[in-house]
């Protein structure tokens, strides 16, 4: 089965197509940052499915390869449950997601994100993310898109919080989808 | 690396019902992936998801939309479901993600992306409930899921 289909509607692919890396569990006292590192060329593309508590609102961004620079684009669009609305911002230093913040309150919010073509040289790294939380009293869904300005490979992924830290528990599974 | 994104169980409808669910969903999965291409018969008041039989207004949503011609959010409190799609002259697709469906210790949080002829959205949803995730059901509360709709069901796990 195509991979491209896979990444245009979620649909998997047979099985043995789609692997599980490395997942990372917040410990006790929480994390502010966690890491994939040393990440094989392996897979045509990456995903990263995460499930993030925390006790405050912080956004979360994205770096690749430990690259601090302002060499990342981010925009989205978002809706609040009153209005939609969009953001972006260019020549950052971050791709960010939950751009207006998590939920909070220990309310679980998940993520998808596709990071398409990781380990091509040629080219600059575009991703693509399902965000969003709700605790019954407020809400917010968002579609994020990312670029990172460079050609390398991508073999180190960063996310962290903005602010109050990630909670106990909070889980990011990097998976490798195979091409045929 | 372990494989994973498994098949679970699918269903293609013979006739018209006006529900589907998956039950004896074990834990042994880290998220689970429900994809629906759905026609309805009617126009419903909603159509959606519940877990393990929570018929109760335990399920909130917020969602946002394109029609094409403007971008709109909305979303409910105390509802009795997850919102899926809406009425159309085709088939709509709905894929949800179940995210850290087994824990036992926090509310469930699912991400929806919804497509159909007339508009295409994204939601997320909470159920209130702090059991684990045993049984999905795709339910519509006016007329039926019509013939010809498939529901597959999926497990990813974390390594």
């Amino acid at each position: 089965m195509p991979i491209l289909g896979i990444l245009a509607s979620s649909v998997p692919a047979a099985a043995g197509d789609y692997e599980s890396i490395a997942t990372v569990t917040v410990g006790a006292g929480g994390s502010s940052t966690i890491t994939f590192s040393s990440i094989s060329a392996d897979y045509a593309h990456l995903q990263v499915r995460g499930w993030v508590q925390s006790t405050g609102t912080p956004q979360v961004r994205y770096r690749f390869n430990s690259d601090t620079g302002t060499n990342y684009t981010w925009h989205c669009l978002e809706g609040n449950g009153s209005s939609a609305g969009a953001q972006s911002a260019t020549t950052t230093n971050e791709m960010l997601i939950f751009v207006n913040g998590l939920i909070g309150a220990n309310t679980p919010s998940p993520f998808v994100t596709d990071i398409l073509d990781y380990a091509n040289t040629n080219k600059y790294t575009t991703i693509r993310t399902l965000n969003g939380g709700d605790n019954n009293s407020a809400g917010n869904i968002a579609l994020n898109s990312g670029l990172w300005r460079n050609t390398a490979a991508v073999n180190s992924i960063t996310i962290a919080s903005t602010g109050t830290a990630f909670s106990q528990y909070s889980t990011f599974a990097l998976y490798g989808i195979k091409s045929a | 690396m372990p494989t994973t994104y498994e098949p679970i169980a699918t269903t293609t409808l013979g006739s018209a019902q006006s529900s589907v669910t998956f039950s004896g969903i074990a834990g042994t999965y880290t998220d689970l992936v429900l994809v629906a291409q759905v026609k309805y018969t009617a126009n419903p008041s909603y159509a959606g998801i519940r877990f393990n039989s929570d018929s109760g207004t335990n399920y909130s949503n917020t969602q946002i939309r394109g029609n094409g011609s403007s971008a709109s959010s909305g979303r409910n409190t105390n509802a009795g479901q997850i919102t899926g799609g809406s009425y159309t002259t085709g088939f709509t697709l709905d894929i949800f993600n179940i995210m850290n469906y087994s824990n036992s210790t926090t509310y469930k949080t699912v991400l929806r992306r919804g497509n159909q002829s007339d508009d295409v959205a994204a939601t997320v949803g909470l159920w209130r409930n702090t059991n684990a995730i045993t049984s999905v059901s795709y339910i519509i509360d006016t007329g039926n899921l019509d013939t010809g709709s498939t529901f597959t069901l999926y497990g990813i796990k974390a390594a």
